[in-house]
């Protein structure tokens, strides 16, 4: 642009002069500023790391060579990890048959996954190295395929109660005045109502013989279904208050009243203006939700009325191995290794949410 | 302070009327009803039977004088359990549920508090990092774990407890511990957070200056404004230990309300279940309204509207 001959700086070139500057300065925006905080605080980031390691194994699992995890093999019954297994010889040549059976029912994404494990690993598996349980099964395997359902679990009834809970407390912060107050209000009164209870009574009414039949048949809903939108439809209590809370801040703001100006209308205001201002508050939420849904899947597990076998989650692999407790023999396995699973998750959960609440809150912007 | 007590028992009263609600008509949407057997009745005779329970008025009537039995405190008969009405197994097991929950309370307000009392006067020491740990995996960890590991421990390697049952008061420190160790664990938590906020105020400060020994300064003036997290969180802490009652009762095989709950469920013993369902919503709702009346004697600054 400049003429070197020229040595006046032009007008173009003294009003360039501080866009210049202004660009060489870099703008930090919120989510950097909080990936950077975040970044800083090592045991979160270890949290993440190791949460998505286990992420993505759990949706590899066909992949890995694994055993199956329905395969029974009495003959190796309570294995412990330390134990060295010999196989009778004619019993491992007359199960080779039912190999993929044992896997169970698949979706498609599993039965590709399986595919490309039966070409490359044949069926060669992963000794038992976490030990057997009553059945022989292997743990090691029960345990990747346990947090499959886990996990999945965790996150989908979580992501349910995400959607009911911003949509009410948006609309409800957004309304304001009458409509307001009543959908505290009935918030409210389902805050004081002791859930579980209520989730133990609804699960048992839904999986009465007929009901379950009935549901499984005409709409293909399985228990598991049923848990998604019972956990989401309790847990989005407090997601309703903090947003209601927030959106109620905003809503005076410029930028709302501009979109209103625009003729924008009410729902496109909320959804489109708001709630992408309200993230940070739902990111904390969500992984501090996560572990609360998954304990509670554990704990319906464990008193048999959540995912049911031959489906394998963490809580139904403690409720098995606390069964297995016997005066004779202690199989600390059975204990040990789904606990260890499923408590190293949401220490991890619990410490990701602390971190990334710290990285996002806006107090301690720019430190 | 009475008008408050007024309108927090009428709100209660709404939510039982919820609950109550829901689980009638729920339990009546369930198909088959108590006089379905594998041999059919005779249509009459079943006619006979249901015009003899009101099973054939109308919805809203059988639903009005389902109200009126449950105002009265009478919540009808067991569906699983021959002979016992529902009112019978709520007495029966209340009292022993009850012991459980008080045991576990102790150890979770007891060790929680000295744990985050010692950690906030230690910080930044071994001690505190130890403890602290050990209440983050007190967090992390389901009760039914520990409860599992804790079995291993002091029952089978180191005899020191009995495994299961119930009578003595060594059958009830295992599970009350099991039941109480994550809500101590986040009892620390809170008491170590809100007692380093306390003990960087003025007020303490003059207290060292006028000369008063380290414990009294902080047991006497530092504990009671620490406290107030504290106790807004025992409120939710009672609620999980009745909830969490379900599965240590389960474990330690302990006959107490939490094992009927599971039992009711898994039996589809609906008015037993209806009946658990209520009492814990009254008592959960009562513990929320003790602590919050707890507040006023604990900090003179809260006034109940």
């Amino acid at each position: 642009m400049s003429n070197p001959a020229d040595n006046r700086p032009s007008d173009l070139q003294r009003q360039a002069r501080p866009a210049e500057e202004a660009r060489r300065l870099k703008g930090v925006s919120p989510g950097q500023d909080a990936w950077r905080r975040l970044r800083n605080n090592r045991v979160a980031m270890l949290s993440l790391g190791f949460l998505v390691v286990l992420g993505v194994l759990a949706l590899l699992t066909p992949l890995l060579p694994f055993e199956p995890p329905r395969r029974v093999q009495t003959w190796r019954q309570f294995a412990s990890p330390l134990d060295e297994i010999q196989p009778p010889e004619q019993k491992a040549a007359s199960q080779q048959a039912s190999f993929r059976d044992d896997f169970g029912r698949l979706d498609r994404f599993s039965r590709r996954l399986l595919d490309v494990r039966m070409a490359v690993f044949g069926q060669w598996s992963i000794p038992p190295v976490c030990g057997t349980d009553k059945l022989g099964r292997d743990l090691l395997s029960r345990l990747f395929w346990g947090a499959r359902i886990s996990l999945a679990v965790g996150l989908v009834a979580t992501l349910v109660s995400l959607v009911i809970g911003v949509s009410y407390g948006a609309i409800a912060g957004y309304a304001g005045g009458r409509v307001d107050n009543a959908m505290m209000r009935i918030v409210d009164v389902l805050y004081s109502i002791p859930f579980i209870f209520v989730v133990i009574f609804l699960i048992t009414v839904l999986s009465a013989d007929e009901i379950k039949q009935k549901l499984e048949g005409q709409y293909g809903i399985n228990r598991v279904v049923i848990f998604f939108f019972v956990v989401g439809a309790i847990y989005w209590l407090t997601m309703a208050r903090v947003v209601r809370g927030q959106v109620i801040s905003l809503k005076n703001e410029p930028f709302v009243e501009a979109a209103r100006a625009l003729g924008a209308g009410r729902l496109r205001i909320i959804f489109i203006h708001l709630v992408p201002n309200l993230m940070s508050v739902v990111i904390v939420y969500l992984t501090l939700t996560i572990p609360r849904v998954m304990l509670f899947e554990a704990f319906l597990s464990f008193l048999g009325l959540g995912v049911e076998p031959p489906d394998v989650s963490w809580g139904l692999l403690a409720n098995e191995g606390i069964q297995a407790i016997t005066p004779v023999r202690i199989y600390w396995w059975l204990v040990v290794f789904p606990g260890l699973a499923l408590g190293l998750t949401l220490f991890a959960l619990n410490f990701l949410g602390d971190g990334l609440r710290d990285a996002l809150d806006p107090r301690l912007k720019n430190r | 302070m009475i008008g408050f007590l007024l309108k927090r028992l009428g709100w209660m009263a709404i939510t039982l009327w919820v609950v109550f609600t829901v689980s009638f008509f729920l339990m009546r949407e369930v198909p088959g009803g108590p006089f379905d057997r594998e041999r059919e009745l005779d249509p009459q005779i079943k006619a006979n039977l249901e015009a003899r329970y009101h099973l054939d008025e109308p919805r809203w009537k059988q639903y009005l004088r389902e109200l009126g039995n449950t105002l009265r405190l009478d919540l009808g008969y067991s569906f699983s359990r021959p002979d016992f009405r529902v009112g019978e197994i709520l007495a029966q097991g209340f009292p022993i549920s009850a012991s459980l929950g008080i045991v576990a309370l102790f150890f979770a307000v007891s060790l929680g508090l000295v744990a985050g009392i010692v950690s906030a006067v230690r910080r930044q020491t071994a001690l505190d990092f130890a403890l602290m740990t050990a209440a983050t995996v007190g967090i992390a960890l389901p009760n039914f774990v520990i409860a599992g590991i804790m079995i291993i421990l002091f029952v089978f390697l180191w005899p020191l407890f009995p495994a299961a049952g119930w009578g003595t008061l060594r059958h009830l420190i295992l599970p009350g511990f099991c039941l109480g160790a994550p809500y101590a664990a986040y009892i620390a938590r809170l008491t170590r957070t809100a007692m380093l906020d306390v003990l960087s105020q003025d007020y303490i400060r003059t207290a060292y200056a006028k000369g008063l020994p380290t414990p009294t300064v902080i047991l006497r003036h530092a504990l009671k404004s620490g406290l107030l997290p504290v106790v807004s969180f025992l409120g939710p802490a009672i609620a999980g230990i009745l909830t969490g009652s379900l599965v240590v009762e389960k474990i330690f095989n302990i006959p107490g309300l939490g094992v009927h709950f599971v039992e009711a469920a898994l039996q589809r013993d609906y008015t037993l279940a209806m009946g658990l369902v209520l009492l814990y919503t009254t008592l959960l709702y009562t513990m929320n309204l003790v602590v919050d009346v707890s507040y006023v004697f604990l900090d003179p600054r809260v006034k109940l509207e």
